[in-house]
């Protein structure tokens, strides 16, 4: 008996800890993009931004993926967070690093503290409260021009070496290097969070949330801190845009910067943490070749690319594709 | 002679102009097999949320095991360890049996906010999961998708997942409920064989269920208790016969 039981201890430790194993793909993956920082050099400004909307998706995530909560003002706290980078390095330190820990704190204490408002509420009443949060942002930016720069965004922004020894270049290499940097450590902790007991507990919420309380689960202490974690990402997003740019525009805070990665989660698929990469991924790469293909409507591809994946379902597309390949490869033998 | 496991005192709930529990003084005892039986609409369902802390009582006192846990939260009260099973199974479909059980061990064990390590990790938590998949015959199943699993596995989970929870007090509400005859003798094995450092309160409509399991049945109509006696006390007992057995007799 006590041989069967701990067989079966022995099995089920097997199984939790292989949530928290890396994979080779992945590690082949994050090589890769590494290795994009040598091989690609001439893409470097757009890999910057893949690292960091990708960042960013992971962010909202963490929220949708792993604890239920949706979203359409994730933008709100990438917003500020380039604000507050941009800001701070204006006015008091030029360290990208430093601007950097101090967005993404800042971010943590304001997701932390609007997540009572997002908790209460449904799904619907949970849309329309990110989404007025951000709007409120984006808004407050525009009126204090004084201090943000309103419309002409804000201007100025200087960043010193990261280190004190990697300078900002033109052609964004530097930039790309920090981001994915700073991306792929965040990523680890996230992975690490999402395996964890406390990633488990958020997983139950998620499903029922009903009898994630009548286990004992303090369920809305532990959507708050998952919201402060998720805000502090998007916040570090929205600091390596500001520093990477050395500008900060009030786009940033727009509804279509939440919406977007709305649309690279589904894209990629949710809560998995890599959906939002890929998502990432395939959005810009997407926009990039649609858009020199034919400028005006890239919009319409990506909304027709949308609607298939949410009528069709990811995983169709994906059987379906893959189907297609292997009869063309049996054609071309 | 020691407090008994749940008592209430004077409990009431008001909705509105509806009395939905009406001065309910009840007491389970260390240990106890108590069956809370009535006809549908007698307020048995209010009287478990009022008991697991989702209603507010308008009036009375809850203790557990001596101790006032009359404002405590839902989730205190399950530290406690007052807890519940549902009638509707309500599991986390997307996990598998061996996380939930998990995240219910871990969270009564204080580990379940463990952020930094990989779950899995903890030696005692593995070894409460492996008993507890023992006692409840899941051991084979834990690594299966919950929403997949045949019904009478995932109702056996859905008292596993309270058990795991160390309670003190096991409210069991209609366990057998759905549960195919052929799966339905396992169930039954299962619940009788649960330890007796356990009290449990079977809320059901079951009456085979009800007389070969409880030693103890308090009979709750309009929101009121009608009386409280052991099984042959209450089988006999000429007002439960009209209001409850006559009743369901009739269909």
């Amino acid at each position: 008996m006590a041989k069967f039981a701990d067989s079966v201890a022995d099995r089920a430790a097997a199984s939790l800890l292989k949530r928290g194993r890396w994979r080779p793909a992945e590690i082949l993956f994050w090589l890769v993009a590494f290795g994009a920082v040598y091989a690609l050099p001439g893409h470097h400004l757009i890999l910057n931004e893949i690292a960091i909307i990708g960042l960013f998706a992971v962010s909202l995530d963490l929220i949708l993926g792993f604890a239920g909560i949706a979203s359409l003002g994730h933008a709100a706290f990438f917003g500020v967070g380039a604000y507050a980078a941009g800001l701070l390095a204006i006015h008091v330190t030029a360290d990208p690093v430093l601007g950097l820990v101090f967005a993404t704190l800042l971010m943590a204490v304001v997701g932390y503290v609007s997540s009572f408002l997002v908790l209460r509420g449904a799904d619907l009443t949970r849309l329309m409260v990110t989404l007025g949060v951000a709007l409120v942002f984006g808004e407050i930016a525009n009126k204090n021009g004084w201090l943000t720069g309103g419309a002409d965004g804000l201007q100025g922004i200087f960043m010193a070496p990261v280190f004190g020894v990697f300078e900002f270049d033109l052609f964004g290499r530097t930039a790309f290097a920090y981001s994915l940097v700073v991306t792929f450590l965040l990523f680890v902790v996230a992975r690490r969070i999402v395996a964890s007991p406390f990633g488990l507990s958020l997983l139950a919420i998620r499903d029922n949330p009903l009898r994630a309380r009548a286990i004992g689960i303090p369920v809305n202490a532990r959507l708050s801190a998952i919201y402060a974690i998720a805000a502090a990402y998007a916040g570090a997003a929205g600091a390596l845009l500001a520093q990477s740019a050395q500008f900060v525009s009030i786009d940033v805070l727009a509804f279509h910067r939440s919406a977007d990665v709305l649309l690279m989660l589904v894209i990629g698929g949710t809560g998995y943490l890599y959906g939002g990469i890929v998502g990432a991924i395939v959005f810009k790469v997407l926009q990039e070749v649609i858009s020199d293909w034919t400028p005006q409507y890239w919009t319409f591809w990506v909304g027709a690319l949308l609607v298939v994946l949410v009528l069709v379902g990811r995983d169709r597309v994906g059987a379906r594709v893959s189907q297609l390949w292997a009869r063309l490869g049996r054609g071309t033998r | 002679m020691s407090a008994p496991a749940l008592e209430t005192r004077g409990l009431m709930k008001r909705f509105g102009g509806i009395v939905a529990t009406n001065d309910v003084s009840f007491r389970l005892a260390q240990g106890e097999r108590h069956a809370l039986i009535g006809p549908n609409g007698a307020g048995k369902t209010t009287f478990v949320n009022l008991l697991t802390g989702v209603h507010a009582p308008s009036a009375g006192q809850i203790f557990l095991e001596g101790q006032e846990i009359t404002n405590l939260s839902a989730e205190r009260r399950v530290k406690r360890g007052l807890v519940r099973t549902f009638q509707i199974n309500q599991l986390f479909g997307a996990m598998t049996p061996l996380e939930t059980l998990g995240v219910a061990v871990s969270e009564v064990g204080g580990s379940g906010a463990d952020w930094w390590r990989v779950a899995g990790s903890k030696a005692r938590v593995l070894d409460d999961i492996a008993e507890i998949a023992a006692r409840f015959g899941l051991a084979d199943v834990l690594e299966a998708r919950t929403a997949t699993l045949p019904y009478g596995k995932q109702r056996l989970l859905e008292i596993a997942v309270a058990f795991a929870c160390r309670p003190r007090v096991l409210l069991l509400d209609e366990p057998a409920a759905g549960v195919p005859e052929a799966e339905r003798q396992e169930l039954l094995a299962t619940v009788c064989a649960l330890p007796r450092d356990v009290s449990i309160l079977l809320i059901e409509h079951d009456m085979d269920l009800v007389f070969s399991f409880a030693e103890k049945i308090s009979v709750l109509v309009d929101g009121a208790l009608l009386t409280q006696g052991t099984v042959a006390e209450i089988s006999r007992d000429p007002r439960v016969r009209a209001v409850y057995l006559g009743e369901s007799a009739d269909g």
